[in-house]
């Protein structure tokens, strides 16, 4: 363990920009991806009901 | 075998491959959760302070493994490509399109840590070096490959240019990885390599190791979250996904 205080370890020796920059991208690319992901799932669900239902609309008489 | 090569093509038809997707996927997300918590922690709290770099070396632990997937993922889609233009199964050209974004994402993770490492290390954001030059290009790669696909409507011949394309391009995969040994470049050496042992403490190695195996966890979990929807959407007027009990009214 290198950290004395919760203080020390924000601080990271100095480097907080850098390695907070890089760590905080990494989080937030990935919570994206998986935002967008879960959206595409509903939209593509959402697009099959009413695909659907269209098509029973055509078939009946 | 010949029983072996059945089940195989089996797997491979749009049908049985949804629900088996959908049966793997959280698997791996909970695996990349769990791998990336005790990843976190060994790279935070564990792994020391490095002698020459202090604190903050520890950009390590997500650019390496990021950079390796970068390049793990666009051999898989090659890989993908290449049974689809083998097999010509239709499942191939869709989980080709399921890691892109993924692969597209690493790469991006990749520079973006890069720049953020080379700024106090070597007083630069960027040079035009082999090693970056080859990722950037990586990066192209991703990108124009997602547009080509997105950008023709025929399923099918969207599937054979983006494959071609992934093949094409996996050529740079090994010159990104060789590319520190090929040429004089400011982006160090490999820390890791499997002719020798490793120049780098053993807990931070270990930390490396499992973050790469969380990002590669999320990764293929992610590709099969991705391709359902892509089944889905080409299968739309099949009977079976008709019956699927998610798309009930």
């Amino acid at each position: 363990m290198s950290w004395n205080s919760w203080e020390e370890f924000w601080d990271m020796g100095g480097y907080a920009f850098f390695v907070w920059g890089s760590y905080g991208v990494v989080f937030a690319g990935v919570a994206l991806e998986l935002w967008l992901a879960v959206r595409r799932r509903s939209a593509v669900l959402n697009g099959l009901r009413s695909h659907r239902e269209d098509a029973y609309a055509e078939d009946a008489p | 075998m010949e029983h072996l090569r059945i089940r195989w093509f089996q797997w491979a038809a749009p049908q049985s491959f949804y629900p088996l997707a959908g049966r793997l996927w959280p698997w791996f997300a909970a695996l990349a959760a769990v791998l990336a918590l005790a990843g976190l922690y060994l790279g935070f709290f564990v792994a020391p302070t490095d002698f020459q770099q202090g604190e903050g070396y520890r950009i390590i632990f997500v650019h390496v493994p990021a950079s390796w997937m970068s390049m793990v993922i666009y051999l898989a889609m090659a890989f993908w490509a290449f049974l689809g233009f083998t097999f010509n199964t239709r499942i191939s050209g869709m989980m080709t399109q399921a890691l892109a974004p993924t692969g597209a994402m690493f790469t991006f993770l990749s520079l973006w840590t890069g720049a953020l490492w080379g700024k106090p290390m070597w007083g630069t954001w960027w040079v035009w070096d082999a090693r970056l030059t080859s990722e950037l290009i990586l990066f192209f790669l991703y990108m124009g490959y997602i547009a080509l696909t997105s950008a023709i409507d025929d399923p099918r011949r969207a599937d054979r240019a983006g494959g071609l394309l992934a093949l094409v391009g996996a050529v740079n995969v090994p010159i990104i990885y060789f590319s520190v040994k090929w040429w004089n470049t400011l982006h160090q050496g490999a820390s890791v390599s499997l002719t020798k042992s490793p120049s780098m403490a053993a807990v931070m190695l270990w930390a490396m190791l499992v973050m790469t195996l969380a990002f590669w966890a999320y990764a293929v979990g992610m590709a099969f979250y991705r391709v359902r929807q892509t089944i889905l959407e080409r299968e739309q007027d099949a009977a079976w996904v008709g019956e699927l009990k998610e798309i009930a009214p």
